[in-house]
């Protein structure tokens, strides 16, 4: 069980199907030296996952000693005033609680046509003077984006601005200085946002800036958090989602033949693509053996792989086929435990509604290159696609 | 069949609402878990099985009635 040796990450996906996890986090349970000589647990088991984000012996704090640091950009900002995604409970809960009722499940789903209403209007303009055009920059990407600003209250007309700066905070990559810039650049531009929404109602970050219980610091990270995990894990999640039904024509079929199949079919793209392509870090408070008979000592750094998890053949037979017809809900593309995505139901119901209408109004698309021309993006914690070339 | 939820655990995920909203709804106020009925109909308990494995916080505890026993209410 006790492998040492030394992996990048996110580790490579040097070859075959690039929808699958890198074949580097394809082992049991084992020991690693991250790039900063400190040693970590590498766990790819469904139950070991499960278990380290839902116990609360495992800590999300970044400033706890043992904590794994994953990349140097993450160590340039680990001082930093930290979002809730790294924080334990009280704090933790305490921030997040704030936002909960912007996603209750009532709440997105009233938020429905309108998402349908930014969804068919990019298919427009993307109609409008194709083909050929790029499926990520013309529809994947805009679709969430205008979404969660209008949920935040960020001016669209900034996109280019905080689009690139995300991109240059999530590359493992870039050097610190960029990874620095990209933070400053991005936290200056949503305390100025929020210090400007004072006193109005409109948006999440009004709502946040008018609390006395939050100082503006925490404010522009939780609005970094959103405004980042919200176009970024979606735009990527409904161009890889879209590719594979590319290339799985039949379960596309299938969809368009029978809609009421989405829900479900959004739920196995999660399953199958799970694009959080570092997996999930935590560090031990206290001694814990993991279902699959790793001990985990007090202090201990840990990498909980999602992508392996999610392919676990004894939770989801046939896990290493795209089946649309599965019941893949039990996947953790979303994380579990208490960290588990806040924007779940906003995610889901973006999918839903970007992939059914793209297959409604678009029957004939198809890729406009060679599949292994497709350029896919391994350098950022997220997963994904620099570009997807499609016609109709 | 008797259906609990700790408060204090739930994390807003929804997942309960959506797949058990016979049983499951939120509070508009707070985002947490509001629970409509605590011994539902025995049929939804594979419903209930599956909201209880997906909360991320495990809030949700359903106790089954053993075979033979009580019917549900």
């Amino acid at each position: 069980m006790s492998i040492v040796d030394e992996l990048a990450f996110p580790a490579p996906r040097p070859s075959g199907c690039p929808f699958d996890p890198p074949p580097a986090y394809r082992r049991p349970a084992a020991r690693l030296t991250l790039w900063d000589g400190n040693p970590c647990w590498l766990l790819t088991d469904y139950q070991d996952v499960r278990t380290v984000l839902s116990d609360r012996r495992f800590s999300a704090d970044g400033r706890n000693p043992g904590f794994p640091i994953l990349t140097r950009s993450q160590q340039e900002l680990r001082n930093e005033t930290p979002s809730f995604l790294r924080l334990d409970d009280p704090e933790h809960a305490r921030l997040r609680r704030m936002l909960t009722t912007e996603f209750l499940i009532k709440r997105v789903e009233a938020m429905r046509p309108g998402i349908q209403r930014i969804v068919d209007e990019a298919l427009d303009a993307m109609v409008g003077h194709g083909p050929p055009a790029d499926l990520v920059a013309e529809f994947a990407l805009p679709v969430p984006s205008l979404v969660i600003c209008e949920l935040l209250g960020v001016p669209y007309g900034d996109h280019a601005f905080f689009q690139r700066e995300s991109f240059r905070l999530l590359d493992t990559t870039a050097p610190a200085a960029t990874t620095r810039s990209a933070f400053e650049a991005l936290t200056a531009y949503l305390t100025e946002l929020a210090a400007s929404r004072r006193g109005r109602e409109d948006g999440i970050l009004a709502r946040l800036a008018a609390r006395t219980d939050l100082t503006l610091p925490e404010v522009a990270v939780t609005g970094l958090l959103l405004l980042v995990a919200g176009h970024e894990t979606t735009a990527n999640m409904t161009s890889l989602s879209a590719l594979a039904l590319l290339q799985h024509p039949a379960q596309a079929d299938l969809l368009r033949e029978r809609p009421e199949l989405i829900p479900g079919a959004v739920e196995e793209f999660l399953r199958y693509l799970t694009i959080i392509g570092s997996g999930l870090p935590r560090v031990a408070l206290a001694d814990v053996e993991l279902p699959g008979g790793t001990l985990v000592r007090a202090g201990e750094g840990v990498l909980a792989v999602l992508s392996t998890a999610n392919r676990d053949e004894g939770l989801f037979p046939g896990g290493e086929e795209l089946d649309v017809t599965r019941d893949a809900r039990r996947h953790l593309a979303f994380g579990f435990g208490v960290h588990q995505c806040l924007g779940q139901p906003l995610a889901r119901a973006e999918l839903q509604i970007a992939l059914s209408t793209l297959l409604r109004r678009l029957p004939a698309l198809r890729l406009a290159v060679p599949f292994d021309e497709v350029p896919f993006r391994n350098e950022t914690v997220i997963y994904g696609l620099r570009a997807l070339p499609v016609a109709w | 069949m008797h259906v609990t939820v700790d408060q204090d655990r739930c994390c807003s995920s929804g997942q309960c609402v959506l797949t058990a909203p016979e049983v499951f709804d939120q509070n508009e106020q707070d985002g947490l878990v509001r629970l409509l009925q605590d011994r539902p109909a025995l049929a939804l308990l594979p419903a209930l099985r599956t909201a209880a494995a997906l909360c991320p916080g495990g809030a949700i505890t359903v106790t089954a009635p053993a075979a033979g026993g009580e019917s549900g209410a």
